[in-house]
């Protein structure tokens, strides 16, 4: 070892980065790339077939989003959506599955405190700060 | 492969950076907000159709649009509510979905 | 007790590990010990509602059954030292609040096992009780709800992070007995290199552990081959690794004879684990299961136990404070 990395926070903070392996980046990438691209693919067959059936575009993309969210609560009321999560990364996440699950999960976890308190309360406890803030936002 | 893209962006973000899913999150939505804010966003649906939709920027620019025409319609009162009306279809239905879920389902725990 | 050097203390009178009992969940059952443990459940919840009530299911079963083992009724146990990491230690509470004995709450965070058991051999050398029982468990599933994210959240975890031991582990500590004995104990200071991330838990104690560990040796005048294994509580790989590497810079090789409890407890290739077990169910079940049987068969004579606590709650992450950490040893000695 060259220095003491007792010697200071920032001596022992760097020599742990070094110590701590790092998450494998290029397969993570490259699952969240065919994950997030297959979710959106869905997403545009749904909007297609809505607009076949003569439904104007705002509203298709509003229809995609339900059906989305629709889907990704029902898996994660399976149980399923964190393991799909665990393999894809960002690639569940960013694209608004991810959204309908940081509700949803919560929502599940908080069932033992009842459905006011616990459910009501807590279901956005991942996601509302993100509402908040956008809102936010928007105003200025 | 657009969505695929940002998805990738918010891979990177998870691994090189210290930010929880929860930040992530609310960075994406704000990122969309500003680039729909400025009509960016619109472009890039226009390219990308449901890429650039189903991803959570997409909902930003949703909301920021909504304020935008909001405000045209009603005056600065819409900066208020123009946002969650044009959002309502997708925070409506997680919440509507979120409480089902919680009536049938238990918590699991994870296996791996 | 007499104290030698700085913090370190040896037992005069002898104070025996009478027996111990531990009650795991099934991914440990799954892991590399699960031929030690006493009994695995197949639910995480155990037929219960809630997590909190299934963890404190954990604390009393595990210590009726260490009652039921040691054959020490439990009239005769003058005290009880137990926690766990729910909040106000709450699993310990409900878990034991029908068995009638004087009860101390501790906490430690992940030290709580080795806290206990330091505290009731104070107690019992002080001449203060004649037989104490300790006990200290966790759960994945209370852990995650309280400290990380809902159970169904989608996120990947860094491979840093560490996986809490679904688990309870307890002691019966007696003035009487023909052994394993308590012979020295070095409590732990406070120790903060200001680490700040809550998934790299093993780095933020590693440095309370060596803090310990070069103690103890220099209290004592011993040197690691005194013992014949040195074991950690939950460093998990990245922690043993800098405890490793931190301990032969200052003198102490350990490499030979040291492991961790996190790493033992599970499989890492097999189940996906990362960085290892932790919690205060992981020191608590390798050691009431896998170490003292080891003592019993005198398969180690003399072993050193550190366990190491990571003195955080969830809102203090979030404000972003450091992560204090802690590590208390004990010897035991056939």
């Amino acid at each position: 070892m060259k220095d003491n990395p007792l010697e200071s926070q920032t001596s022992y903070q760097k020599y742990v980065d070094e110590k701590t392996p790092n998450s494998p980046i290029l397969k993570n990438c490259f699952n969240a790339f065919l994950v997030g691209g297959l979710i959106c693919a869905i997403g545009q067959i749904i909007f297609e077939f809505c607009k076949t059936k003569g439904i104007d575009e705002a509203n298709c993309y509003t229809i995609v989003s339900i059906s989305l969210i629709f889907a990704s609560s029902f898996l994660t009321a399976l149980n399923c959506f964190n393991k799909i999560g665990k393999f894809a990364g960002a690639g569940s996440f960013v694209p608004i599955t991810g959204f309908a699950n940081s509700i949803v999960s919560p929502a599940i976890e908080y069932k033992s405190e009842g459905y006011i308190m616990g459910v009501g309360s807590k279901m956005f406890t991942v996601a509302r700060s993100s509402a908040c803030i956008s809102e936010f936002h928007q105003v200025l | 492969m657009c969505g695929g893209i940002i998805c990738i962006i918010g891979q990177i973000l998870i691994d090189k950076t210290k930010l929880t899913s929860a930040k992530i999150l609310v960075l994406f939505v704000t990122l969309g907000v500003i680039l729909g804010g400025f009509g960016i966003y619109q472009k890039l649906i226009d390219f990308a159709g449901c890429g650039a939709t189903v991803p959570l920027t997409g909902f930003g620019s949703l909301l920021s649009k909504g304020v935008i025409s909001e405000v045209q319609e009603s005056g600065l009162i819409g900066a208020f509510t123009g946002g969650i009306k044009a959002a309502a279809g997708g925070i409506a239905a997680a919440i509507f979905f979120g409480y089902i879920a919680s009536l049938v389902s238990k918590p699991k725990i994870k296996k791996q | 007790m007499k104290k030698v050097g700085k913090q370190s203390y040896i037992v005069e009178n002898p104070v025996a590990i009478v027996n111990t009992a531990t009650i795991v969940g099934p991914k440990e059952k799954e892991g590399p010990l699960n031929k030690y443990f006493d009994k695995c459940i197949e639910d995480e919840f155990w037929g219960e509602k809630t997590w909190e009530k299934a963890e404190s299911k954990f604390v009393k079963e595990t210590s009726n059954l260490v009652i039921t083992k040691s054959g020490i009724s439990a009239n005769q146990i003058d005290f009880c030292f137990a926690g766990d990491l729910i909040n106000q230690c709450i699993s310990s509470s409900f878990g034991l609040r029908d068995l009638s004995i004087p009860f101390f709450g501790v906490f430690g965070a992940c030290s709580t096992f080795v806290e206990s058991n330091i505290l009731a051999s104070i107690s019992i050398d002080g001449d203060f009780a004649e037989n104490v029982l300790c006990c200290s468990s966790s759960h994945f599933c209370s852990a995650e709800k309280q400290f990380r994210f809902p159970l169904e959240l989608g996120n990947q975890r860094p491979p840093s992070s560490q996986w809490t031991v679904t688990g309870a582990g307890a002691t019966i500590l007696s003035k009487n007995g023909n052994g394993p004995f308590i012979t020295t104990l070095t409590p732990g200071k406070i120790v903060d290199m200001g680490i700040k991330d809550a998934n790299n838990m093993g780095a933020a104690m590693a440095t309370a552990a060596l803090d310990t560990l070069v103690m103890h040796f220099n209290d004592t005048g011993r040197t690691p081959n005194y013992y014949d294994a040195i074991f950690t509580g939950d460093l998990g790989y990245v922690g043993k690794d800098i405890l490793n590497e931190l301990a032969k810079s200052k003198g102490f090789n350990i490499a030979s004879n040291y492991n961790d409890c996190g790493v033992l407890i599970f499989d890492k290739d097999k189940q996906d684990t990362h960085s290892g077990g932790s919690g205060c169910g992981c020191c608590a079940s390798v050691f009431a299961g896998y170490i003292y049987q080891k003592l019993l068969d005198k398969e180690y004579k003399k072993i050193l136990l550190i366990a190491t606590g990571a003195l955080t709650n969830s809102l203090t992450t979030q404000q972003g404070e450091s992560i204090p950490g802690i590590a208390h040893a004990i010897s035991i000695e056939v």
